[in-house]
């Protein structure tokens, strides 16, 4: 889901930036009080998967050992990730006004954007993306405009 | 620092350790009176601030759980009143100055007599001050030195008369603020640099600017942006005589039979219940608390609480208006860098009669978000951007090329418009919530509608290769005022010019509650000025025997 909330292309997306990693040390730390949401929601994600493409091959295994790179067996949770990637964002369009969305997507944006310490926005990639410095202590110029300004 | 004990009969309690109550607390120290001020938050350091977001969005300081605070708001009492994040402020020592974004025009020489100049209007409380620009011109002067304002004196051609200039001199300016001002000056308004609460260079000790852009909504890492919690309490709590009790949630003003107040109950950190004695009460809580708590002290007295024979207390809330529009421009701007703010109009301030309606308001050029996190969470993106995907992500890389332009505007002064007691809702320690209950005079919005088309046209004329702007909404927010309103007649005020509480000679309510018209500028610095004046009037008082303190 995080994948295609913010998709690698040309640039890095949520996958570079290991929101999946930021997800799972939220929902122990200061977003435990929505494990359940999330047990339910990819629940819900599962039986739409199922809905929308019901002649869909199960789990595709991305890692050598069956399942998928989080080491779920095959055929068991996650055929949300065995859809080919218009598909993942066919059924995603179907529930984007879903609370679970809502709330995954919030998760996605913090743990693109917040500090590397949470688990997320690893190597900085989200800040370099739209050319945040983390310098935090500037001087001017600050921007192209202000530069060569020369007074009132 | 001085600690008392509870049993001892202080001089003063001061309730709030805000914009006012931060002044008025530390005024009366340095005037030689005990003071005990109680602040219902903890009390917070440059050491307390992490460069952090997430932190910040999480309310890891929880200085502004909506939860524990809750409130309801409907819009007439026609209505049942919901749960709303309506009241969400900073909830430390410091208040609202310890994380906002430092914005300190002053009120204009017509502020203060808008019912002499435009009439009244039927249905409002459009009226005078009991007090004038030229009453409050030295204590604007005050606020501006002892806190440390800095600015340009004379740059805006409609500000009021000054006696002296700003101690220091702007901030430098930003792309957002160089784009306004050239988009502003083609169409031949005056934009001048926006005066702010935060130091340009070092002062009295304290730190500059370092212009690390975690500015509106996070406290101040160096202590540069001036709240008195950095300049006036550290002063005053050297004199032995000032105590500032954080963690202490005051829910009750207590009395005696005689109508004079003795003190305040408070829940200290572990929820227990203190009664501090004092010889006379200055409320500082801000224009929603303040009420609260006159309403919530009841007495046989004072059967609908205190100070409220006349019914007045929680009467003309005002939340001045707001508006943002965006524009996106060719080149970066990174203006996530340093402060908010640095430019802005007051062309279209006064209220002018050919529009049609009453009002008027401030224009600026700023940034708008925080960081990275609050513009890809929050309303800067252009509307009609995708909210996720490819095209969300190329939304985002706008982040640098933005600036915004915020208007405040006009509130008429509604009796309709009021704070009260929930009838239902309770706090988490047991004290009956705040209920808001507001709707907009028809001119506020037209008011607003006005100001957005100035927006946009500046905008344009700035260069903004692309801009918006929200639709007009009804305010269900905003900077809150009005209250505890000041007044001469007692039937339709609840404190005098001194701000002493009509029929109760020992209370005085100091802070954003007393105003009486909104005016069109954020109200901190005015708040402080307020306070400056108010402090000097109750030490007259005190020292003439007048409220029986030992001084």
């Amino acid at each position: 889901m995080a994948a295609q909330i913010i998709p690698s292309d040309s640039t890095p997306g949520a996958r570079e930036a290991r929101v999946v990693h930021f997800i799972d040390q939220a929902l122990i730390t200061f977003a435990r009080d929505t494990q359940a949401r999330y047990t339910q929601g990819l629940k819900d994600l599962q039986m739409k998967t199922r809905e929308l493409f019901p002649g869909a091959d199960r789990i595709q295994p991305q890692s050598p050992h069956g399942g998928d790179d989080r080491g779920f067996p095959p055929g068991s949770a996650l055929e949300f990730s065995g859809l080919a990637s218009a598909q993942q964002v066919q059924l995603l369009k179907a529930i984007e006004r879903t609370e679970f969305f809502t709330l995954v997507r919030q998760h996605t944006i913090m743990g693109f954007f917040s500090d590397p310490k949470y688990g997320g926005n690893y190597n900085k990639v989200g800040w370099k993306l739209v050319g945040f410095e983390d310098k935090f202590a500037f001087e001017p110029p600050f921007g192209y405009y202000d530069r060569d300004y020369k007074g009132e | 620092m001085a600690k008392f004990n509870t049993r001892t009969e202080v001089d003063f309690v001061v309730v709030g350790v805000g914009a006012a109550g931060g002044i008025v607390a530390s005024e009366l120290a340095s005037a030689g009176f005990r003071v005990v001020a109680l602040e219902q938050g903890p009390y917070m350091h440059e050491k307390d601030f992490p460069f952090d977001e997430l932190f910040y969005h999480n309310d890891e300081l929880g200085i502004t759980n909506t939860r524990r605070w809750p409130s309801t708001f409907r819009r007439t009492d026609q209505e049942k009143a919901v749960q709303a994040d309506t009241v969400n402020y900073t909830r430390c020592v410091g208040g609202g100055t310890a994380t906002y974004t430092g914005s300190s025009t002053r009120h204009h020489v017509n502020d203060f007599i808008e019912g002499s100049l435009w009439g009244s209007i039927a249905g409002t409380g459009l009226r005078d001050w009991p007090i004038t620009y030229a009453e409050l011109e030295t204590y604007y002067v005050k606020a501006e030195w002892e806190l440390g304002f800095s600015g340009l004196g004379g740059a805006n051609p409609f500000e009021g008369p000054r006696s002296k200039p700003y101690p220091m001199p702007p901030l430098p300016i930003k792309s957002s603020g160089v784009l306004f001002e050239r988009g502003a000056k083609k169409l031949g308004l005056h934009p001048f640099p926006m005066p702010l609460a935060i130091l340009s260079q070092p002062y009295r000790g304290r730190r500059a600017c370092i212009h690390c852009g975690f500015c509106s909504g996070f406290g101040c890492t160096v202590g540069a942006r001036s709240s008195p919690a950095y300049s006036d309490i550290p002063v005053a709590e050297k004199t032995g005589r000032l105590e500032v009790r954080p963690n202490s949630y005051v829910r009750e003003i207590s009395t005696d039979k005689n109508g004079r107040v003795t003190g305040a109950v408070y829940f200290d950190e572990r929820k227990r219940e203190v009664f501090q004695r004092a010889k006379a009460v200055v409320l500082s809580a801000n224009a929603y608390e303040s009420p609260r708590l006159l309403l919530l002290s009841k007495s046989t007295r004072f059967p609908d609480g205190l100070a409220n024979s006349n019914g007045m207390v929680g009467k003309y809330l005002m939340f001045g208006g707001g508006g943002s529009a965006e524009g996106i421009f060719e080149q970066p701007l990174n203006d996530y860098k340093s402060v908010r703010v640095t430019r802005l109009v007051e062309d279209f301030y006064a209220s002018d009669p050919k529009r049609g309606f009453y009002g008027g308001g401030q224009i600026d050029g700023r940034w708008g978000s925080g960081g990275p996190l609050a513009y890809a969470l929050g309303g800067a993106l252009a509307p009609g951007s995708p909210r996720w995907g490819a095209g969300f992500k190329d939304a985002l890389e706008n982040f640098n090329h933005t600036m915004t332009s915020n208007i405040f505007s006009t509130s008429l002064p509604l009796e309709t418009n009021n704070v009260t007691l929930d009838p239902e809702l309770k706090d988490a320690w047991g004290v009956p919530a705040i209920r808001v209950t507001y709707k907009e005079h028809p001119d506020d919005l037209k008011t607003k509608a006005f100001l957005r088309e100035r927006q946009l046209e500046i905008l344009e004329a700035a260069g903004a290769r692309t801009k918006w702007a929200g639709p007009v909404r009804e305010a269900r927010s905003g900077h809150y005022l009005g209250g505890c309103c000041m007044g001469n007649d007692p039937k339709t005020s609840v404190v005098d010019k001194f701000h002493r509480a009509h029929g109760v000679p020992n209370l005085f309510v100091v802070d954003g509650s007393n105003f009486v018209t909104i005016a069109r500028n954020h109200p901190t610095c005015t708040i402080q000025a307020l306070a400056y004046r108010a402090s000097e009037h109750i030490v007259r008082m005190a020292k003439s025997g007048d409220l029986k303190t030992s001084h």
